[in-house]
């Protein structure tokens, strides 16, 4: 079987795919099960306003105000729906600070479960079996995949997502960001800094 | 199960080999797109749990599951539902062509105005239960040495292996049992395990895992 380590999402043949899910839309729909426009309102939901950018924001206002970080180590879900991202496969949230002695790191070792209302949907590395597989047994070895390496004696804490409870990881603020606000700080706040695979941008990466 | 999905700790998958964030595509192949909303669409159909359809996934033949791209492994196990209820037959799908109209009434169609309050909503899974929680913040317990051949959450890696509670979350739904179809609530933690103690000497002394284990899972060391 074909595998070329590219993540599995690239392995499969696309046409063969595309008909079957075609094919299945159209049954559904002609059954009366699925609603045609409902299928289209999700799809620009999850890839067009439901993002990274939700959880970037949750993180540059954590880093500028101190009573929101306090709210949300207190409870997250509440404090991130505070800013309107709630629901569907984040229900139930707990946020993790990275510090220069501490760095956590979020997987789902069984399925694909990632915080949706503060992330979206998940990139294709995070369902795939190597990250799956290597997360928990080889976490050093997995940051430095991604470019990212620690002391020894920083503590490394990989969180396995195996219940409903989802995990947003808030990385530390960026070195030289005195005093800048929180718009300024969003566009540093990246996606794989939230899961916790890498560090948040720099200062000087700042596209404002 | 001890199935192809309970993956952490296993080799030979290689690299990761990650796409730069910045440039990768949210949907490789346009199918992915449909295979989402379909998958949302017929979960709100109300038939089953979100436990019941990763039971289902997590059954697909280990071969296929391990060589599928993850919305394939969706498509596929989407498909074993809609039979497995009675909402689509073998023979449409294998004919491409309705044999037999839905019994009305069984089922809830979402549609496209509701679609943003339903995950906006979404679906909380803790639940107030009865009994008091057996174990505290700071206990020490034992992950049961358990096979169940149903659905669980009890990675394999974790049992046998002694670990502490972190933190406690209430009454949440039981996965094993919500899989079957029974929603009912078991006391929620996240424990931690030390790195050698899962994998031994040469892991980092500091290093750790933290999982999510329900009470029928854990027991005084």
């Amino acid at each position: 079987m074909a595998h070329d380590h590219h993540g599995d999402e690239m392995t499969e043949p696309p046409s063969e795919m595309a008909l079957r899910v075609q094919a299945l839309e159209s049954l559904l729909v002609e059954k009366g099960l699925v609603d045609l426009k409902a299928l289209d309102v999700i799809i620009d939901r999850y890839e067009n306003r439901v993002g990274p950018r939700n959880g970037a924001h949750v993180v540059a206002r954590a880093w500028t105000d101190p009573d929101y970080l306090e709210r949300l180590r207190t409870d997250a879900t509440a404090a991130i729906a505070e800013l309107d991202y709630t629901g569907r496969q984040g229900e139930h949230m707990v946020v993790v600070e990275n510090g220069p002695k501490v760095h956590h790191l979020v997987v789902c070792t069984l399925c694909s479960c990632y915080p949706w209302p503060v992330l979206g949907l998940p990139p294709a590395w995070y369902k795939s079996s190597p990250y799956r597989s290597r997360a928990v047994i080889d976490p050093r070895g997995v940051l430095a995949e991604f470019g990212t390496v620690l002391d020894d004696d920083v503590e490394v804490k990989v969180w396995d997502s195996t219940s409903e409870v989802r995990f947003l990881v808030l990385p530390e603020r960026p070195e030289g960001t005195e005093g800048w606000t929180m718009e300024q700080l969003i566009p540093l706040v990246s996606r794989n800094s939230m899961i916790g695979v890498e560090k948040a941008r720099p200062a000087t990466e700042a596209t404002a | 199960m001890n199935g192809p999905h309970d993956m952490g700790g296993m080799h030979a998958f290689g690299a990761i080999n990650p796409e730069p964030e910045e440039t990768e595509p949210l949907f490789h192949e346009p199918w992915e797109r449909k295979a989402l909303a379909l998958t949302l669409a017929c979960g709100a159909l109300g038939q089953w749990s979100i436990d019941e359809a990763r039971s289902v996934r997590e059954s697909l033949d280990p071969a296929l599951y391990t060589s599928s791209s993850y919305y394939r492994k969706w498509i596929e196990a989407l498909t074993r539902q809609m039979v497995e209820k009675g909402l689509l037959t073998s023979e449409e799908l294998e004919t491409a062509t309705v044999r037999q109209m839905p019994e009305p009434g069984s089922y809830r169609v979402l549609n496209a105005e509701a679609v943003d309050k339903v995950y906006s909503a979404g679906g909380p899974t803790s639940m107030d239960i009865d009994n008091a929680p057996l174990f505290q913040v700071g206990d020490l317990i034992l992950a049961r040495n358990m096979n169940p051949i149903g659905h669980t959450r009890i990675p394999r890696y974790v049992r046998g292996h002694v670990g502490e509670i972190v933190l406690w979350h209430g009454g949440h739904v039981f996965a094993d049992d919500s899989a079957r179809g029974v929603r009912r609530g078991e006391h929620l933690y996240t424990v931690q395990f030390m790195a050698r103690d899962l994998w031994g000497p040469e892991a980092a002394a500091h290093d750790s895992v933290m999982v999510d284990l329900w009470e029928p899972y854990l027991e005084a060391p």
